[in-house]
């Protein structure tokens, strides 16, 4: 038998998240999966599950589960304080979480999205290859609730834990090495120097379809649409306001605002784990 | 030898080209033959194939320069019209906007059925939702625009018209297109679960029928 996790506390925004589903973004479907993908191979690599398991991530105040057997567990990703029946456990190492045990992920203390992993996985069904939420067209599971049922997977055998994993800390300011877009050429080259040399700012509208910003608006060299054209996981959109908006891994598979410049994939892990406020930079190269 | 339709091919980040082509006729024919190098194992892996309204990304791509460079050397062959199968979608013409888009075509509304079915269409893009077909082949003149104030819900199986392009849509959405109709059982647009998830995929010929007279959705 495999254990059911019970969600005592869902938080403000839990879903489950994998590598996401790829090949079917010609139909609409985005990539989904986790944000930050770093954390979610790491927190798997501790338990010996594929490195693209299903974790479950938080947003900013965590959350509680409760087992119905004894799982272990690894939180990462974002800081947090972890407990287990209101007893201090280790964060970023694998804890052993007790039949009937609470383990209460808490609120972040830095970064923006912690990641449970449990050993198994997170075995809800997987739909078009993947068990991930995705919060733009509402494919796999739906977001954690109160008193919903999580099941888990049949866990690898344990694998040897090491005594300190190497957790990244959360961006204190958030530098995006960009290579310039598509679209680039939609902008004067005032608005190419005003991206790459202002500090833009995280704002509270970021969200897993993309990281908002706040800063100087990007004028257009010429007002018109863009007819309707495909869109990659990094790229920086602007719409009519002018402000960036980073695509993260629920955008939209096609869309007709002007792409400034491209985020390269390995730095939106950082873009993931960086709350509002945080000081936005786009350098080129 | 026919005009190649490939305009440009931009670079995308690292994994990923943006081939421009030169109208929409031109983006059916480049898209056909990427799958059909694709299919033949002559294309270098990509992740993702994504036709827009003139444009196909090719993304997670190991090396898009070379690529683009090797696109210098294709021969794209116009779009055939009568490749692969059709789709028939039933429709009854009873939408909220029929008589708005029935004044825009200079017709009485019970003339909007036959004028809309009279076409072939063709699935141009996806995008908006999973499983909402972008679709190609009604004529300039039937063209009408958008609506001034967009719907907060539009149900499943509307069928809808805005600017050069018709659609179904798979589910219940806000929208901003004009409704002419209703796809009796919209269930067949859209079924993860199934091998071919979206009736209305990128390329495939789709022909509206009205829906007392035709038979009911196939997906072959």
């Amino acid at each position: 038998m495999t254990a059911e996790l019970t969600v005592v506390r869902a938080g403000a925004l839990t879903t489950v998240q994998d590598a996401g589903r790829r090949g079917y973004a010609h139909l609409g479907v985005p990539h989904s999966g986790a944000l930050d993908t770093p954390a979610m191979g790491l927190a798997n690599r501790l338990l010996g599950n594929d490195l693209g398991a299903a974790v479950l991530e938080t947003t900013l105040t965590g959350c509680a589960l409760r087992p119905d057997r004894a799982v272990t567990v690894v939180v990462g990703g974002a800081h947090c304080s972890v407990t287990v029946d209101g007893r201090p456990a280790a964060w970023g190492l694998p804890v052993r979480v007790p039949a009937g045990a609470v383990l209460d992920v808490g609120a972040a203390t830095a970064g923006v999205r912690s990641y449970v992993a449990v050993a198994g996985g997170v075995a809800v069904e997987p739909v078009l290859g993947s068990r991930s939420t995705d919060l733009l067209s509402g494919l796999g599971p739906e977001p954690l609730r109160d008193g919903m049922v999580v099941p888990v997977g049949t866990p690898a055998p344990p694998v040897p834990v090491p005594v300190a994993a190497p957790w990244p800390g959360p961006p204190a300011e958030l530098v995006l090495p960009v290579r310039l877009g598509p679209r680039a050429d939609w902008f004067p080259p005032g608005a190419l120097r005003t991206l790459t040399s202002a500090t833009y700012r995280v704002s509270p509208h970021s969200n897993r379809i993309g990281l908002r910003t706040e800063g100087p608006a990007l004028e257009r060299a010429s007002a018109g649409e863009l007819p309707s054209e495909g869109m990659v996981l990094g790229a920086v959109q602007v719409p009519p306001d002018g402000r960036p908006v980073i695509f993260l891994h629920d955008h939209p598979t096609t869309g007709g605002y002007p792409v400034v410049a491209v985020v390269a994939e390995r730095a939106l892990a950082a873009a993931a784990q960086a709350s509002v406020g945080t000081p936005v930079r786009f350098t080129l190269g | 030898m026919t005009r190649s339709p490939i305009l440009t091919a931009r670079p995308v980040g690292r994994h990923a080209l943006l081939v421009e082509l030169s109208d929409a006729g031109g983006t059916a024919a480049f898209h056909a033959e990427v799958l059909r190098r694709r299919a033949a194992g002559t294309l270098p892996p990509v992740e993702e194939v994504v036709p827009g309204a003139r444009t196909v990304l090719l993304d997670g791509v190991g090396d898009p320069e070379a690529l683009a460079r090797g696109l210098a050397e294709w021969q794209v062959p116009p779009a055939a019209d009568d490749d692969g199968e059709v789709v028939e979608i039933p429709v009854r013409y009873d939408g909220p906007d029929l008589a708005e888009v029935a004044a825009l075509w200079g017709v009485a509304p019970e003339e909007v059925a036959a004028l809309h079915t009279a076409h072939a269409y063709r699935v141009a893009f996806c995008g908006f939702a999973p499983g909402f077909g972008y679709l190609t082949g009604l004529p300039e003149e039937l063209h009408v625009p958008r609506r001034a104030t967009p719907r907060t819900r539009v149900p499943a199986g509307a069928v809808a018209l805005a600017g050069p392009y018709s659609a179904v849509y798979p589910r219940a959405t806000p929208g901003g297109w004009q409704l002419i109709g209703t796809m009796p059982d919209p269930g067949p647009l859209w079924d993860p679960g199934r091998e071919r998830a979206a009736l209305l995929a990128p390329g495939t010929r789709v022909r509206f029928v009205v829906a007392d007279a035709g038979p009911a959705a196939v997906a072959a």
